[in-house]
């Protein structure tokens, strides 16, 4: 049994890795609010109230682009609703802690933190902190992307944009994904998200991000009724 | 202005990592639910690499051409084998910087 500090800092080495890609995006994120002309500390704002990666660069770029609040504040809501789908991965393990925990620990789920812990609390389903490996990751997180996206506000940016670090996002998810490629269910549910993804992209509000997860949801469960 | 846009959106997003966590409960969600649930990372995570790959800043298709394509695939293969995250990670990153740098320029 690993005591509550154990499993943080588990979570904390588990996630870290991702700061190679997490910590270019965020500091390209606050360099890009601040070029689109909005005031440092409304950038900086949204890193501690939104703190969703894409979705604020989203926001940004639409009301820049002359849209209407409304348009952008929906399309961090669409963008954001695959953490509906995590939630309901994660309340299996979570579900023992009490609700004001629940309430707190909800803040610090993200992309990687999810992935990362679910891994984890698989492979250790008896555990009885589990929780503090989530917190673990989703701490990591914070902190670098608060730490990251401040540098970027503040000193610009200075990744030079001819690395092209964006490109470091798609990898952090293969890296996340890759070693599922072993199983063909799992591949073909990964090609039709990927697929799908690419067919609704133009989909109104960026609704492509969780429509092509319903539909490739739809098809693994398809593949689970063959199976049996 | 911008900031009340700035707080619905974090509200709505908290509400998006909370909802599910807090209040659903086990019962809820009966065993096929949870077997399909399984397919989550799956199901998810390719809809951001997809696009992050083959659709470029103005969003539109890129060439079949683009480095990208050469660096994702360079990540499949080093983070198949070497189940290691900084390692898939800079693998993509290095050998597409090699094709824009070196081989494309």
């Amino acid at each position: 049994m690993l005591t509550k500090k154990q499993l943080f800092t588990r979570g904390m080495l588990d996630i870290s890795p991702h700061m190679l890609s997490v910590i270019p995006f965020g500091i390209i994120c606050g360099a890009i609010g601040v070029e689109l002309g909005f005031h440092p500390y409304l950038v900086y704002a949204m890193s501690f109230i939104i703190f969703g990666g894409a979705s604020q660069i989203v926001f940004l770029q639409l009301l820049s682009g002359g849209a209407s609040s409304l348009v952008a504040v929906a399309s961090v809501g669409i963008i954001n609703s695959r953490h509906l789908l995590y939630g309901a991965v994660l309340s299996e393990y979570l579900e023992k802690l009490s609700f004001i925990k629940k309430l707190l620990i909800s803040y610090v789920v993200v992309d990687q933190g999810f992935a990362e812990s679910n891994k984890f609390f698989k492979k250790n389903r008896s555990e009885e902190f589990l929780h503090y490996h989530l917190i673990g990751t989703g701490c990591t997180m914070w902190v670098c992307w608060q730490i990251a996206t401040l540098s970027g506000i503040v000193l610009g940016s200075f990744v030079p944009e001819e690395l092209g670090l964006k490109f470091a996002i798609p990898l952090t998810f293969i890296a996340i994904v890759v070693q599922d490629l072993k199983k063909l269910d799992h591949v073909i549910v990964m090609i039709t998200c990927g697929l799908s993804s690419l067919l609704f992209f133009d989909a109104p509000f960026k609704s492509y991000i969780i429509i092509s997860p319903i539909i490739a949801l739809f098809v693994a469960a398809l593949l689970l009724r063959l199976k049996k | 202005m911008t900031l009340t846009a700035i707080i619905f959106a974090g509200i709505l997003t908290y509400f998006t990592r909370m909802t599910m966590i807090a209040l659903i409960s086990r019962d809820m969600l009966g065993d096929k639910i949870k077997a399909v649930l399984e397919y989550v990372p799956s199901a998810v995570f390719p809809a951001i690499i997809f696009p992050g790959i083959f659709i470029n800043d103005f969003g539109t298709f890129i060439e079949m051409n683009d480095p990208k394509i050469f660096g994702a695939l360079v990540a499949v293969i080093v983070g198949y084998f070497s189940k290691n995250i900084i390692a898939t990670i800079s693998a993509g990153l290095v050998s597409y910087w090699f094709l824009i740098f070196f081989v494309f320029s």
